[in-house]
């Protein structure tokens, strides 16, 4: 008996302390007071798991806290977005989320998750869409690549990353726009996509500046998919400018668990913002290739509405949705 | 006289206890299933960033390192690869401590593995940037029939079950399309659940398909899990030392096999362990021992798996293509830190690089006694700790290893469904062996199907593209010897061994 009551005392005891660790974030006073887990829906050493990565020591010194990063590969992220809402939403708990893959997925068959079920609270960068080839191309100039694709319809061959992704609609806008036809090759991410590249398997990248920053001495980029050049590639026209109407590219950004309180969610987003908003962060970010955004919690519907239609009618044309 | 200089660098106090520690920690980590090296390292790197370059490298290479080599404990000891790279290592180190022959056995694999991992070292440290061409050699149609070469090992290893192995291979295939499709993005064979959409992750695959029909035999015989022989005999180093020695040459060419597949970036330690045993039995004396607790098959899987990691970070340092999953943490670390890998990390910044080497021969040679100790006290537990707490306790890891690979309940129940199916298919003489490599190899072989197709369409060549490559042709030579060798020697040579069959 003696034993019992003392197994229950400490029972009780233990309760009683897991209920003051669980009430914890409640007062959002001395949020953040724990380390965040930060989940990456994907494999490590992509764009995602790098851009965790370098927001991880900034949180800390800013902070305090760590970011605790873990990665949930599979499915092209379904598995991760499909168990986010069923995490504890306290605030301690958040995922990367990605643009187009949190809004094409769920259109092309039931994957676990819809759109409108993940809580995004910030949208911190993109990487734009970039036609990359290998340094000793023959393809000086976007426009050496249509013209041998007119007269060599289907053959030259891009390597991307993954089907229905970024890559695969820059593809299928690209042509649409140059009025040609080539064949895209998906790959398993972007590390396998540039090793193609490089091993001369394809004729040309669909990729990021991302891999134009990463592969300085390897790769070329033809163009950039953006309003105006990216600081790192001053050398690099926009399609824009090449008088295509083209800019698109990946969005990465956060989202919590559905029920998250609000002034959690705020506080979070401003923390992310600062990060992204800090000029050694932006310097490092800008030499990697990646171009930052800010979209805070409160803008991130609206942000979402309004890339929905032209991703959905790429998506159409690449033929991976009805 | 700056290579002298890294290597000073290299054993600064600091970076020896960290090539100390990350070698103690990845082993106990590797030998837990369900613990992986990637998740190890990606743990570490918030603590790196305080670091060196060079200092951080060597801790994340260390705990690398070690995780590959501990997988070989629960292989030899529970018949569960703590890494895919240890599959192999179940097919005689199991039998070896069936035997009563698991102490040895466990010092083999830790000499085995410190000899890969100096083999794989070396190449990096002197060959590493013109090595780095075969990863660029190796296109999508070389990855389809290295794949298929894997698969045909499954038939060539498995003497005398060869339609079992077969419809075995044949379920793994089937098990790696489950899930979604990583080149067409289709979504296949889920029947519309949400439990199957992540497809079989490997690792809980691997833990449900070997551990759990070990455990229920465990329960479902009275004899002891391993048979120990009455007198202790300590690690038997001397005798492992000269087994050692008497196969230096199978560890030679294991562990240069291993660092080129190591090499290649998404092949893995799986395949070069695979690729080595089947050499080492190849080329052996004593082939029918193979598969019965030969000496040889441990030396040949553990040395290919940890040359791996020296063969892995070439393209990873060399090309910025990560060579395996924990190839990918420590580069986007390094991108963190502001490395930029490329070439010229091996002559402009060559500092770096070459104190990292240095470090990662540092940890390697520091796995040797740590590999000992840590194996000896492995060894003991398991053979001392009774049946009634050794199944609990195992059976308990298994569920936790399962579910934090992906934090997921479903992979749970994945394994548990696994591991009850392999359990009934034991019974019917298939091993588990076959459906894991077809469920890793199957996903490989796939995607460099469908790429090199769509490239070879691409270019009107389809036939050129599939057998009018040089390395291809080479694989499919290697598929043929390693398919119909066996049946033209026994033609040709009318030795007593046909008996034995």
């Amino acid at each position: 008996m003696n034993r019992l009551t003392r197994i229950s005392a400490t029972l009780a005891a233990v309760t009683v302390a897991a209920g003051f660790t669980l009430a914890a974030p409640a007062c959002a006073d001395e949020y953040p007071s724990k380390a965040i887990s930060y989940i990456i829906p994907f494999g490590p050493g992509g764009e995602s798991d790098i851009s965790a990565r370098h927001q991880q020591p900034y949180f800390k010194e800013m902070f305090g806290q760590d970011l605790v990063i873990s990665y949930k590969p599979g499915g092209g992220g379904a598995v991760g977005w499909s168990q986010l809402n069923s995490m504890p939403a306290d605030g301690y708990t958040m995922m990367g989320i990605n643009l187009p893959h949190i809004i094409l997925k769920p259109l092309q068959k039931d994957v676990g998750f819809k759109t409108e079920d993940i809580d995004g609270f910030f949208m911190f960068h993109y990487t734009p869409d970039a036609l990359v080839v290998k340094s000793d191309s023959k393809f000086k100039s976007v426009q050496d690549l249509i013209d041998f694709a007119k007269e060599n319809s289907g053959k030259v061959t891009f390597s991307g990353s993954g089907k229905g992704s970024a890559n695969h609609l820059a593809q299928v806008t690209f042509d649409k726009l140059a009025g040609i036809k080539t064949t895209y090759v998906a790959f398993k991410g972007t590390g396998a996509s540039v090793q193609a590249l490089l091993g001369d398997q394809v004729s040309a990248q669909w990729g990021y500046t991302s891999v134009g920053a990463t592969h300085a001495d390897k790769v070329r980029l033809l163009a950039v998919a953006m309003e105006e050049r990216h600081p790192s590639f001053p050398d690099v026209p926009t399609f824009k400018e090449l008088g295509m109407n083209f800019v698109s590219g990946a969005y990465r950004g956060i989202a919590v668990p559905k029920g998250t309180p609000d002034d959690i969610k705020k506080k979070l987003s401003d923390a992310i913002g600062k990060v992204n908003a800090n000029p050694d962060f932006r310097k490092k970010m800008e030499a990697d290739g990646f171009a930052l955004l800010d979209v805070p919690a409160d803008k991130y519907k609206a942000f979402i509405d309004e890339k929905t239609p032209g991703y959905v009618e790429a998506a159409k044309e690449a033929g991976v949705l009805e | 006289m700056a290579a002298l200089e890294n290597l000073i660098a290299a054993l600064s106090p600091l970076n020896f206890l960290l090539a100390l520690g990350g070698v103690i920690a990845g082993t106990v980590i590797g030998s837990l299933p369900g613990l992986t090296a990637t998740m190890a390292v990606a743990v570490l790197v918030p603590i790196t960033f305080s670091m060196e370059p060079a200092s951080a490298l060597i801790l994340m290479g260390a705990i690398y390192t070690g995780a590959i080599y501990g997988g070989a404990y629960s292989a030899i000891l529970l018949n569960t690869p703590g890494t895919p790279s240890a599959i192999a290592t179940t097919f005689d180190g199991y039998p070896m401590a069936k035997n009563g022959d698991g102490d040895l056995a466990m010092t083999l694999a830790c000499i085995a593995s410190v000899c890969g991992g100096l083999v794989g070292a070396a190449f990096l440290l002197v060959l590493a940037p013109p090595l780095a061409g075969v990863a660029l050699a190796f296109g999508p149609v070389e990855y389809f029939w290295l794949a298929v070469f894997g698969l045909s090992l499954i038939a060539a290893l498995s003497e005398g079950h060869l339609i079992k192995a077969l419809m075995g291979g044949c379920l793994g295939l089937l098990l790696s399309a489950i899930g979604v499709a990583e080149v067409s993005a289709d979504i296949r064979l889920t029947f519309g659940s949400q439990v199957l959409i992540g497809g079989i992750e490997t690792v809980s695959a691997l833990i449900g398909l070997y551990c759990v029909p070990v455990l229920i035999d465990l329960v479902a015989t009275p004899d002891k899990h391993l048979k120990v022989t009455s007198e202790s005999k300590g690690i038997r180093l001397k005798e492992a030392l000269a087994i050692s020695w008497r196969g230096k040459f199978n560890l030679m060419r294991s562990s240069v096999i291993g660092t080129m597949v190591g090499i290649l970036p998404g092949a893995g330690g799986s395949i070069a362990g695979l690729v080595a045993y089947s050499e080492a039995r190849r080329t052996a004396k004593n082939p029918e021992k193979f598969g019965k607790g030969a000496p040889e098959g441990v030396q040949a899987t553990e040395s290919a798996n940890n040359a791996t990691v020296g063969g892995g970070f070439i393209p990873t340092l060399v090309l910025g293509i990560p060579g395996t999953p924990p190839d990918a943490v420590i580069l986007g670390a390094l991108l963190v830190q502001g490395v930029k890998v490329g070439p010229n990390l091996f002559t402009s910044e060559s500092s770096i690089v070459y104190t990292f080497i240095w470090g990662l021969f540092l940890a390697t040679i520091l796995m040797l006694p740590v590999g000992l100790i840590i194996g000896r006290y492995a060894y003991s537990s398991i053979i001392a700790i009774p049946k009634a707490l050794l199944v609990p306790t195992v059976a308990f890891m298994t569920l936790i290893g399962t579910y934090s690979i992906r934090n997921s309940t479903s992979d749970v129940a994945i394994m548990v469904i696994l591991g009850s199916i392999g359990w009934v298919l034991g019974r019917f003489g298939f091993t588990a062996s076959p459906i894991v490599l077809g469920l890793i190899l199957g996903s490989i072989a796939e995607q460099g199907f469908v790429q090199a197709w769509t490239i070879g369409a691409a270019a009107e060549n389809l036939i050129g593209m599939f057998f009018g490559r040089p390395i291809s042709l080479a694989i499919i030579a290697m598929i043929v010897i390693s398919l119909f060798g066996p049946s033209l020697v026994r033609l040709f040579s009318r030795s007593p061994k046909e008996t034995v069959q």
